[in-house]
Order: C-alpha cells, then sequence, then structure tokens
C-alpha cells in the first residue's frame, strides 16, 4: 500500500537523519521524501511516501511519533489531500520535428519548457506521480538523459476543525 | 552576572539534578569537565575500561531509578560507552552519558580522537545532545535527565566539544525545562481498562504476563493485588523476573527460551493474557503467530509504539502501567470481586506447577547449577540485589535463583551484553550502599570486564562475583552440541586464567568452593567481608540449560531435560 506520511518536525540540524536513520534501522521502505520549512520558522513538513502493509504503517506511525524532535505525524488520505510532485527532464533532440512534438506533449500536461537547444530540450512538471508516469511513457521514445524528482509535497484538504 | 565556564555550569547543573555520583575515565577531551569536578562535591568513580562506566551508570539507574552518570572522553572514549550505552536502550535503563569531543572548529576534520558520537549512537539512545554554546549547558541537562527518568526511560547522551566546557560565558539556569514533541505519559484510557478488565473476567484461562516495565514504574503491589483478587496466575518474561514473588502460590516464573516449563506450558494453555510493561521479544514468546493463536491479548504499556508491534493486541492501554493496574484495582474492588482459584484452570495450574517441579530431571553433577542457585537462595538475604552476566549462568538464574523481593534482580536481558552484570552490581552498589549486591556470572562475560575489580576495591563498592565457571563459552557450546552435530569451535578457554588468583592480584577475596557446602560457606564469608569476593564455582562444562524452546520454534516446542 502506497502513503503519504506528512512529518512536522523541529526545523533543527540532524532532524532529517533521524528520521531517515529510522526507516533504516526499523527496515522500513522511503519512497520519496520531500522537506521544507512552513509558516512556522521553527517548524519543517517532511512528506514521506512509503510502501507498507497496514501493519506496518501503523508502526511507522508510532516509531515516528516516539521521537522527540517530531511534533506531528499524519497519513494523508490521497482522496482527503492534495499531493503534487515536481520533475525535470532532459530529452534528448534526435531531430528538429522533436522540438515540435515535444512541446505539444508538455502543453497537454501542463508542462514548463526550458533550455530548448539542438540537441537537448528540458520539460518541468508539476503532478501527481500517476501524471507524471503517464508523461514519462509518453517521451521515453525520445530518449530521457537525465531526470530529477522532488518527492511528494503534500497538505490534507480543509482545516482540522472541519469535516 | 558573573561569568563561568561551560564546564563549570556543567557541574552545577548536574548537582541540581541531584547527581552524587558519576563513574568515568578522564582524556584529553574532558579534561574542562574533570578539573571541575575535582572541584565539585560528585563523587567521581575511575573504571578502567569507559563500557563499565556506562554498565555502572546502567545498574546506578535501574536500582536507584534516577538517572546513572558516566564520563568518557572523544573519540574511543566515546565509542567504548557505545556498548552500555545500546544496553541501556533495549532494557529500558535511565541514564546521562557525557563525552567530551574535539573542539568545535575541529569537527569534522578528521582530528585526532574525534568520532561522530551523534551520529554513532543515533539509534540506540532515547535523545542526544551537543551543546555549541556554554549558555546552552543548563537546559540540555535538565532536558537530558527529564527525558532519561520519564516515560520509558533509557539513555541520554550529551557530547559537549571542549571548547563549550572552555568557555566562559553569563549562564542562566533554567528551573524547568518544555520539551514540545515529547509527551512521555498520557492518562491511560479508561474505557479501554474498563474492556480488558471485561475480557480479563470473562476469560476461563486467564493469566497475567509481567514484563520489565513492571519493575521500572513499580507496580508490584498492583500487581500482586490483581493475581490475588482474580487468582490469576502469574508469568513474566526475563525483565520481568522479580515483579512477582517466584514464592507465591500464583507465581509461575519467566516465560521464554528457557522459561519455566510450567510457565511456558500454561501460557500456551491460556484463553487470555493480561500483558504488563512487556514488549513480546521473541525470546520471550517464540515465534509470534503461533503466540497469538487462540489467545487474546490485553496490553498495558507506557509506549505506544510497543501497542501491536509484535502481537496483535486486543485491548490497549497506553500509559503509566501502575497507574492502569491501579484502576483495574479499584474497578475489581467497586465490582466486589474475589475469586477462589477454584476453578477448573486454577486447579491445572496448580497441578502443572507440581508436577513439573516434582518431575523435571536434574542434572546428575554434584554441582548442577540448580543446586549452587538454590544453595545461593538459601544464604542470600531477600532483599539482596542479583545482577547477572549473559550465558548458561544467566539462563539457570532465571530457572533455579528465585526472586522474592520485588525489583531486586536485573540482568542485560534486551541486548545481552556479557560483561553487563559485574559493573552493573557495582554501580548497584553505589545507589544502594547497605544492601549486598552479587552477580552471578560465568567466567566467558567476567573475563570481559574483570578489571573493574580495581574499582570494587578501590571505591570500597564491595560486591561478590558467584561464578559459575565451565571453562566454556557455555551456552554457545550448547548450541554447537545441539544443532552443529557437536562441532565445537571457539568456545574452549582452557582452565585459564586462576580466578582466585586474579581476585587476589587486585586486593579482592578469592574463594574457591567445591561443594555445595563450601558454597553456602562461601557466600557467607563474603556477605561478612567488606572487600570484593569472587567465588570461584567448577561446574560441569557438559551441562545444558533445560527446558529450551529452540530459536524459531513456538512455547509449545520446549524441549524438557530427558
Amino acid at each position: 500500500m502506497w502513503s503519504i506520511i506528512s512529518v512536522l518536525v523541529e526545523n533543527k540540524p540532524g532532524v532529517l537523519f533521524k528520521i531517515t536513520n529510522l526507516f533504516r534501522s526499523r527496515n522500513y521502505n522511503i519512497d520519496s521524501i520531500s522537506v521544507g520549512i512552513t509558516e512556522n520558522p521553527e517548524v519543517s513538513r517532511m512528506t514521506i511516501t512509503t510502501e507498507a502493509d497496514e501493519k506496518q504503517l501503523s508502526q511507522i506511525v508510532k516509531q515516528l511519533d516516539k521521537l522527540i524532535d517530531t511534533l506531528e505525524v499524519k497519513v494523508l488520505e490521497e482522496k482527503k489531500s492534495i499531493y503534487r510532485e515536481l520533475v525535470m527532464m532532459k530529452l534528448k533532440v534526435s531531430k528538429p520535428t522533436d522540438i515540435k512534438e515535444i512541446t505539444d506533449l508538455a502543453n497537454a500536461f501542463k508542462c514548463d519548457v526550458h533550455d530548448v537547444r539542438k540537441s537537448s530540450i528540458i520539460i518541468e512538471i508539476t503532478a501527481t506521480p500517476d501524471r507524471i508516469n503517464a508523461l514519462e511513457d509518453l517521451v521515453k521514445g525520445y530518449g530521457i538523459l537525465e531526470m530529477a524528482r522532488t518527492g511528494i509535497c503534500a497538505l490534507a484538504r480543509g482545516h482540522a476543525n472541519e469535516d | 552576572m558573573e561569568k563561568i565556564s561551560g564546564a563549570r555550569s556543567l557541574m552545577i547543573a548536574l548537582e541540581k539534578e541531584g547527581v552524587e555520583i558519576a563513574f568515568g575515565l578522564p582524556g584529553g577531551a574532558n579534561l574542562p569537565i574533570y578539573d571541575e569536578l575535582y572541584k565539585s562535591n560528585i563523587r567521581h568513580v575511575l573504571v578502567r575500561h569507559e563500557q563499565s562506566a556506562s554498565h555502572m551508570a546502567d545498574g546506578f539507574g535501574r536500582v536507584s531509578r534516577r538517572p546513572g552518570v558516566c564520563f568518557a572522553t572523544s573519540g574511543p572514549g566515546a565509542t567504548n560507552i557505545v556498548t552500555g550505552i545500546a544496553t541501556a536502550q533495549a532494557d529500558s535503563a535511565p541514564m546521562v552519558a557525557i563525552t567530551g569531543q574535539v573542539p568545535s572548529k575541529m569537527i569534522g576534520r578528521d582530528a585526532f580522537q574525534e568520532s561522530d558520537i551523534i551520529g554513532i549512537t543515533n539509534p540506540i539512545v532515547k535523545y542526544a545532545f551537543q551543546p555549541m554554546s556554554p549558555t546552552e549547558i543548563p537546559e540540555v541537562v535538565k532536558k537530558a535527565f527529564y527525558i532519561a527518568s520519564t516515560g520509558r526511560p533509557g539513555p541520554v547522551l550529551i557530547d559537549i566539544p571542549k571548547d563549550v566546557q572552555q568557555n566562559e560565558a553569563e549562564i542562566h539556569f533554567p528551573s524547568e525545562v518544555k520539551i514540545r514533541g515529547y509527551h512521555p505519559w498520557v492518562d491511560p484510557d479508561i474505557t479501554a481498562i474498563e474492556r480488558a478488565t471485561e475480557m480479563l473476567l470473562s476469560a476461563e484461562r486467564p493469566i497475567i504476563l509481567a514484563g520489565g516495565g513492571v519493575i521500572i514504574s513499580s507496580a508490584f503491589a498492583e500487581l500482586q493485588s490483581i493475581a490475588e483478587l482474580l487468582m490469576i496466575p502469574v508469568v513474566t518474561t526475563f525483565k520481568g523476573k522479580g515483579s512477582f514473588p517466584e514464592n507465591h502460590p500464583l507465581s509461575l516464573g519467566p516465560i521464554g527460551m528457557h522459561g519455566h516449563a510450567e510457565a511456558n506450558k500454561m501460557m500456551t494453555e491460556a484463553d487470555c493474557v493480561l500483558a504488563c510493561g512487556s514488549r513480546f521479544s521473541d525470546r520471550s514468546v517464540g515465534t509470534f503467530e503461533e503466540f497469538e493463536r487462540n489467545l487474546k491479548i490485553i496490553h498495558m504499556d507506557v509506549d505506544p509504539a510497543e501497542i501491536g508491534k509484535n502481537q496483535t493486541t486486543n485491548v490497549a492501554v497506553v500509559g503509566d502501567v501502575k497507574t492502569s493496574l491501579r484502576i483495574m484495582v479499584k474497578m475489581l474492588i467497586q465490582k466486589a470481586i474475589k475469586r477462589n482459584g477454584e476453578s477448573a484452570w486454577g486447579k491445572r495450574v496448580k497441578e502443572t506447577k507440581e508436577y513439573y517441579r516434582e518431575n523435571l530431571k536434574i542434572h546428575p553433577h554434584p554441582l548442577a547449577a540448580s543446586k549452587v542457585l538454590k544453595k545461593l537462595r538459601e544464604v542470600l538475604p531477600a532483599q539482596s540485589i542479583v545482577t547477572t552476566e549473559v550465558g548458561q549462568h544467566q539462563m539457570w538464574a532465571s530457572l533455579f535463583f528465585d526472586v522474592i523481593h520485588p525489583g531486586t534482580f536485573f540482568s542485560s536481558t534486551g541486548l545481552g551484553t556479557m560483561g553487563w552484570g559485574f559493573p552493573a552490581a557495582i554501580g548497584a552498589k553505589a545507589a544502594k550502599p547497605d544492601v549486598p549486591v552479587l552477580d552471578i556470572a560465568g567466567e566467558g562475560s567476567f573475563n570481559m570486564t574483570e578489571n573493574s575489580l580495581a574499582v570494587s576495591v578501590l571505591e570500597d563498592l564491595p560486591v561478590i562475583v558467584l561464578l559459575l565457571n565451565n571453562f566454556t563459552l557455555g551456552m554457545v557450546a550448547q548450541w554447537q552440541r545441539t544443532f552443529y552435530d557437536r562441532r565445537m569451535i571457539g568456545v574452549d578457554l582452557k582452565n585459564c586464567p586462576d580466578y582466585v588468583k586474579v581476585a587476589e592480584a587486585y586486593g579482592a577475596q578469592g574463594i574457591r568452593a567445591q561443594t555445595i557446602d563450601e558454597i553456602g560457606k562461601a557466600v557467607q564469608t563474603a556477605l561478612k567481608s567488606n572487600v570484593a569476593t569472587v567465588i570461584d564455582i567448577p561446574i560441569d562444562p557438559q551441562e545444558d540449560v533445560l527446558p529450551f524452546v529452540a530459536p524459531g520454534t513456538s512455547l509449545k516446542d520446549m524441549i524438557l531435560p530427558s
């Protein structure tokens, strides 16, 4: 089961290490992890995606919660949250028509196009993993020279007191 | 405000926490701390190896229930206490370990005696601090003691760069600290305790499994009340040994790999278990799937992460075990429930206990472990503190040495650290100087920290080492006999050294006892004397620890002596 865990942590050195080391030492899996500061500069949000069964997911949450530097741990339900990933792909341009084709595909996927050159082009997409995978499938034929992914970033819909 | 150094502020902060004794060994990177220790009222116990300092602090912490303190320098000093920290973490023992670190500007430059002790110990500490300014030290110390001693206790590391020890600043000492991400206790959910009580009352074959949490939270009286009100038999984990008097009619002793036969047998026949402060370790329960088959599990624990980790729980009560049990006792009293034990289950338990106590074959050797340890129990006062090392002698202690007085038995049960028992006994003696302290040891383990004899003698912390000496790494030998077709390798210690002479060389008393009668007399001599005593007992290297639940099998598959 693929799950998104949203963790608020103390924004101080070594906390990312503690979180990732917990996953390593307890043999849990990290699919992706993204970290950034929140509206409160003393607090960072880590968004971790993982493959785990229900029992293991419950353990991951409890073990994360047990860490003294974590302030809040939540499993986000896919339907009740907004989650996106930013991906950049550098694609190979083999013939001049490739540029037009790739740009059209990029438009269809609401991607930004950067650094158009004779031999390569960079496209940038912010989307759900499904859409990103679909795009990746479509552009694979051109040749993906390099790719960078940020990992999932997510927020729950609505606010805590709202149903 | 007067400026003081980081090291001075450390000493003041430690004194404010009530620290009176610390175990350690100085080195280049903690000399400023030692210079302040020289001026302070804190007693310093000089060890011969830092690992022993950490075990002494651990033993002190388990017995006094206040964090034991140990000091080590940077680099190898710090890495030498890693085993002690891991041991304390595995057994939830309160400890504050304070290491020197290379000056902050040298960190990361592979300086002489630099080790990333924060990184190294990350998975085995409850928390770690590295103050980068002397002004942080008082708050760090206060937080360290708070974290180490509350909730599920554990080791906390404070790693202080040398310049932070030396630099002076105007330093404020907070009277309290807040840690927003740390919630050591939650109030137990009353409705969960009600459901637990109902489940226990409706069970046909209930049993109580008492773990180390009962000892840590001192829930002895509450545990005993519930057992006696409901006439429920009590088994313990090995860590929980001594949470319930083992001479009590309802006591069946520890379950597990080398549990009592009657305890394992009744555990497998029970239909409902009230597990208090137990983490269902593999050594206690065997295979997880088989243990929980046809068993309703009520799990009380202070650590929410233990719920559902190894066993599926029917009712979970998160909170301090003593508080939870006290609420349950009140509920039972309000319901006016008092059972007499005349149930079919009560009879079955009694008969099983009698059967195994009368019919289990005893090893024929005149110095069989059971005979030695029963003699020890006869002559050792009930309130004495007993520690063990790790190996066959430890499991024999579990099987044959009855703990009468709650919370007087301590062992490295989780990590299984050979060499723990002797220094831990010295730490225990420091915590309770008026009580006899005895380490049930094997020579393989004793070899690892025997240089603590110097500490026991010179620091006037006399403990007794009862050495069950088979000149063999006995537990490994037993596994080689059992699982490796008697291909014996790496286990024969070849009659070296002479432990009577070793003891005497350190100024301790060495006694060789070759009969059960001599053993009794030797223990009495040791109890009367004021000096550390090693009692060397040549036992049979061929004796196995039985019963035995082989690794990867269930309690049902217990192998009995034949």
